[in-house]
């Protein structure tokens, strides 16, 4: 009987562990802005199922229906949803710039090239 | 998989998928919002970058065992703690007791608008649509600052040759386009103002005016589009929905009530919201529509200015050889 | 009469429905088993749009309001705009890059051959 109270809470458990490895185990960072994507979507899955009410409809008032849905949580993943993608834009475009910055999208090789970058940086402070 | 272009067309049918969920949740607004901002725009900018940065991903060295082991045991924690929540659906979760009966019982009465997640959004809430509006507005600027290049005004025999060489091969395109985009437009503002009587209202019209700009822009060239809308009087909008938003409140302080509280704005309580929530979601709309505009427009400015620089180094190179090729058989004549 | 037109109305909704649904699965099945792209994208194309103008008529057959069969017209009319439009634009998107369309061109050597041969024989 839990099992059928509780799946979508664990389909949601599920979705964003997905996409929280996905962040922390590829290296090329679109993948990670996808990851954050699936993440982002799993905890609007998680706020809209709450809201559900069986048997009630949508949130917009007409006469002959008594139950309506939670609107509350609604309003709430409206707003993330757009923030949503305007932090994701602001991401994609940091990661073009780091893309013609150091010439490369994988996790290693930009963290191989910074530390040439400060290492060099360093011997140039000590020849100073 | 290697591909990245597989990968972003995979999260666009993802958001839409989860819009249809949403669909069957009762969630219109949300849906609406959800396939307009995630299946378009987000898969759109997606595209872009992938097209700017390389399509294939390297293969990584190391297993990541670590990674796997950590969202297990985080997982299990998760599912452990989801144990004593409500069951699904029923009408008597907590969530479902406090403030929510408030709102759907009284939105006709004091609000008068019968879709209740705008007066929700629009008016008992409208404080925090304030800081949403804000962060869209800053996450333009974040853009521009990122990705914004001074351009050299383009001449308009230039623009007029670009124009009739991508004419005759894009003839289909360009004309259905044509068709469409009055169309386009005029949906989005139908969306905009029966945001009160159905899902709608004014993030999904900024969304779906910006996605006719931007396919105008795809179609007919990023110099033609920004001829059609001018780059500072598009910031110049972005800065007055939002200015918009923050006048309506001021508005209302100067009339005796709180800030943003639209009963005082005019005689009869209920026209006083309908003129704030008015007010309020026409600026949210024009500055949703013009920060996604200006994000397209910087990525493909920059990608058009990497394209130029490169194409540019290339003649160079070429010039550089001949230059060299001509020397040398000056000093062979000599 | 006017007692089964509403269960004619009804059936025929009903049947729209189900035809457009087995038109989708068929264009899905033809994405699955067809052996190239652009045969695939001409699969898809063509049985999308009729499978989208099924349902969308079956449910204007189904519905009780005038506004909600106006809407669904306007509907129909984009996507039997915008569906082969974006085929065309995939299609050429591709060619564009440089995808060939797969030719079995053993198959058709050989036929030519043997027409050659034939018209040979009969010339001769």
């Amino acid at each position: 009987m839990i099992i059928m109270g509780l799946y979508n809470y664990w389909i949601v458990v599920v979705l964003m562990m997905i996409g929280f490895y996905i962040v922390i185990a590829h290296g090329n960072l679109i993948k990670k802005m996808v990851g954050l994507t699936i993440f982002q979507t799993s905890v609007f899955i998680f706020y809209i199922s709450m809201a559900k009410v069986d048997g009630g409809t949508a949130p917009i008032l007409a006469d002959d229906v008594n139950l309506y849905s939670n609107p509350l949580p609604h309003v709430l993943i409206l707003t993330a949803i757009v923030v949503g993608i305007a932090t994701t834009a602001l991401g994609l475009a940091l990661v073009v710039r780091i893309k013609e910055a150091y010439g490369s999208i994988e996790e290693e090789v930009i963290q191989t090239q910074y530390n040439r970058d400060q290492n060099s940086l360093n011997k140039e402070n000590k020849t100073c | 998989m290697k591909d990245l272009l597989t990968v972003v067309m995979l999260t666009g049918i993802y958001g839409l998928l989860s819009a249809s969920f949403f669909v069957a949740m009762d969630a219109v607004d949300v849906a609406f919002t959800e396939a307009s901002v995630g299946a378009g725009i987000s898969t759109l900018l997606m595209l872009v970058a992938v097209s700017m940065t390389g399509r294939s991903e390297h293969s990584t060295r190391h297993k990541p065992l670590l990674a796997f082991v950590v969202v297990i045991i985080t997982g299990g924690l998760l599912i452990y703690g989801t144990l004593d929540m409500p069951y699904f659906g029923t009408a008597d979760a907590p969530i479902h007791e406090n403030v929510a009966p408030r709102y759907i019982n009284a939105s006709l009465q004091e609000v008068g608008v019968i879709n209740i997640v705008t007066s929700v959004l629009a008016s008992y809430r409208a404080f925090d649509t304030f800081g949403e509006v804000v962060v869209i507005f800053t996450a333009g600027i974040g853009v521009l600052a990122l990705l914004s290049v001074v351009r050299r005004p383009e001449n308009d025999v230039e623009i007029e040759s670009l124009n009739e060489s991508m004419h005759e091969q894009h003839l289909i395109l360009r004309i259905v386009t044509k068709m469409l985009i009055p169309f386009i437009l005029l949906f989005a503002l139908y969306v905009q103002f029966h945001g009160d009587y159905g899902p709608g209202g004014g993030f999904q019209a900024g969304v779906i005016f910006a996605a006719a700009i931007i396919l105008y822009a795809m179609l007919f060239g990023l110099s033609t589009a920004r001829r059609v809308i001018n780059h500072t009087f598009i910031r110049l909008i972005a800065a007055l929905g939002v200015l918009l938003y923050g006048c309506v409140g001021v508005a209302s302080l100067l009339n005796g009530g709180n800030f943003l509280e639209y009963n005082v704005l005019l005689d009869e309580p209920i026209a006083g919201q309908h003129l704030g929530i008015l007010l309020i979601e026409l600026g949210v709309g024009c500055t949703v529509a013009s920060v996604m505009v200006i994000i397209f427009f910087n990525f493909a400015g920059r990608k058009d200015y990497k394209h130029n620089q490169q194409n540019k180094k290339e003649v160079k190179d070429k010039t550089i050889l001949n230059d060299e090729e001509d020397h040398d058989d000056h000093h062979g004549a000599l | 009469m006017p007692l089964y037109i509403n269960a004619v109305i009804e059936i025929s909704g009903v049947l729209c429905l189900l035809t457009g649904s087995f038109f989708c699965i068929s264009g899905g099945v033809g994405i699955v088993r067809f052996p190239d792209f652009y045969t695939r994208m001409h699969a898809v194309g063509v049985t999308d749009t009729l499978a989208a103008g099924m349902v969308l008529t079956g449910l204007m057959l189904q519905s009780q309001e005038s506004l909600v069969v106006v809407k669904l017209l306007m509907i129909f009319l984009m996507t039997l705009f915008i569906n082969p439009s974006a085929s065309h634009a995939l299609a050429k998107a591709a060619f564009h890059s440089g995808l060939e369309p797969l030719i079995n061109n053993n198959e058709s050597n050989s036929k030519t051959i043997d027409k050659k041969e034939g018209n040979n024989r009969v010339g001769d």
